[in-house]
């Protein structure tokens, strides 16, 4: 690595539990309700994260701002905001949220649009088929399906799936299977000789791999978040 | 029509050099009109082996970049009459040899010769990207040991990615060498079978060459091993090799094979 340590920075993508209010109109009345809900339980928003969420209000930004100052007199602290105009963005407010939720809901919305001239079942991504043995110093990167190689995948060399990894000969370099996050995917091979197996990052070195499956044919999977290998009869 | 041929392997010392020399030697004694071009530049020893390192004047880097023009720089060898040497520069590096310089040389040799042999340096840098880069076919030579056959697979991977053949769509010709096999040891586990290595290559078997101190002598004395002791199994079986690339179908006969058959023999006298 060529990253000094002083110039390091660690990101992390983390999921957290927030609470989230959704404003009726009209609003005059909705904060009326708010104040009472607040009167009755004082501590119930205290210090704790609340996304507001805006979709179908069709507020103006004004409105917005307003809204957000008139929560924050009641002590209310905004994150972030859900379903909010893309143009809004600065420093007046809160950064733009979209839950998973609410994308499945869109997602779920412009299909229903397409519906006539799409069909319903989605096309599954193809599998990248290789159809010569994978040689050492080669990297095969398929970056949504499976890879299926007819023939071996040498020592040194490298696959790297979003889903499974089918070798109908032996798997003698290294087979990432699920590595952009799928515990469903599995690597199959004709013998196993592997250098290192990984599914949805969870990995096992040469060395780990039970003695036993080596040179057998098996399949690798994940189950209760361990590696299982079975061979094949 | 004239054939490049690229002589190439990873793994340094597995006896590519001796394999240019002697399948050049063995290919010019057919009659064909053969020339082996050393493409170590900088460590050069293919003149050694061919025990040319006193005559040479000029050199492929000279030819490549307009210094000197491709007659005088071939040295012809005196034991054989079709063969010639084009010597790589020992002063130079690695980077005085351009692409364009290399594609012009070769297509000065395929108008005179039958067989254009290039001798790859080890290593996957430019000095033997470059001996491929123009290569019709390509000969891979290994030893029956781990490293060198992992090196190998590496090179049959740029061989099938980096050369103007594997460019344009067409299908590289490979065949694989074992040399310095040891069929007693290869019994005993401590070197890879010929089955091993097929089997992790997965490419052609042009032959395989024992084990033996006639190399050596052969290199010593700057004479190929083809040309010297033709009893010689080493000899032999890099005489054979060079039919096979002219496509006579010689039998391949396997070491142990041939040992095998050799102790039957004996028992039999012995009983």
């Amino acid at each position: 690595m060529t990253i000094s340590e002083a110039n390091a920075i660690r990101f992390r993508g983390r999921s957290y539990f927030a609470l989230t209010l959704t404003p009726e109109a009209p609003l005059c009345g909705w904060l009326k309700r708010l104040d009472a809900c607040l009167a009755r339980s004082p501590g119930f928003f205290c210090a704790s994260p609340v996304i507001l969420d805006l979709e179908g209000l069709e507020l103006a930004k004004s409105d917005a701002v307003e809204l957000i100052e008139s929560l924050a007199q009641r002590g209310l602290r905004i994150l972030g905001l859900e379903g909010a105009s893309a143009q809004w963005c600065g420093v007046d407010l809160p950064p733009a949220i979209a839950s998973r939720e609410a994308r499945a809901h869109k997602m779920a919305k412009t299909s229903a649009a397409e519906a006539f001239s799409a069909p319903l079942i989605p096309k599954p991504p193809p599998p990248l088929i290789i159809e010569e043995p994978v040689r050492s110093g080669q990297c095969v990167t398929h970056a949504q399906g499976d890879v299926i190689v007819i023939g071996s995948v040498a020592s040194g060399a490298e696959i790297v799936a979003a889903g499974s990894i089918h070798v109908y000969g032996a798997l003698r370099g290294r087979a990432m299977a699920g590595a952009y996050g799928d515990e469903s995917a599995r690597i199959f091979c004709r013998k196993l000789e592997a250098e290192l197996i990984a599914i949805n990052g969870l990995y096992q070195t040469a060395d780990e791999i039970e003695a036993r499956m080596r040179l057998l044919p098996v399949q690798i999977r994940l189950a209760g978040g361990a590696m299982r290998i079975t061979p094949f009869e | 029509m004239a054939k490049v041929v690229v002589v190439t392997s990873g793994k340094g010392g597995v006896g590519k050099t001796t394999t240019t020399a002697a399948l050049g030697a063995a290919l010019a004694q057919t009659g064909d009109k053969v020339v082996v071009v050393d493409f170590d530049v900088g460590l050069r020893n293919l003149d050694l082996v061919m025990g040319a390192e006193r005559r040479v004047v000029f050199d492929l880097i000279n030819v490549a970049r307009g210094e000197a023009n491709l007659s005088q720089a071939l040295i012809r060898d005196r034991r054989v009459d079709s063969l010639y040497l084009l010597a790589a520069s020992q002063t130079r590096d690695k980077d005085a040899l351009s692409e364009e310089g290399v594609a012009a040389v070769i297509l000065q040799l395929r108008d005179r010769f039958d067989w254009i042999i290039c001798d790859s340096p080890a290593g996957i840098e430019r000095g033997a990207t470059l001996a491929m880069r123009f290569a019709d076919l390509a000969i891979v030579v290994a030893n029956p040991e781990v490293s060198s056959v992992r090196d190998s697979d590496r090179i049959i991977g740029l061989l099938d990615s980096k050369t103007v053949k594997a460019e344009r769509g067409e299908r590289m010709e490979k065949f694989l060498l074992l040399t310095r096999y040891d069929a007693a040891r290869a019994a005993r586990g401590d070197m890879l079978s010929v089955e091993d290595v097929l089997d992790i290559l997965s490419i052609p078997l042009l032959g395989i060459v024992p084990e033996s101190r006639d190399v050596l002598r052969a290199s010593n004395i700057g004479a190929p091993v083809s040309i010297g002791n033709l009893a010689s199994p080493a000899a032999i079986a890099y005489i054979d090799a060079a039919r096979r690339l002219c496509g006579v179908p010689v039998p391949l006969v396997r070491p142990e094979e041939r040992k095998s058959l050799f102790g039957r023999f004996f028992t039999r006298r012995a009983a």
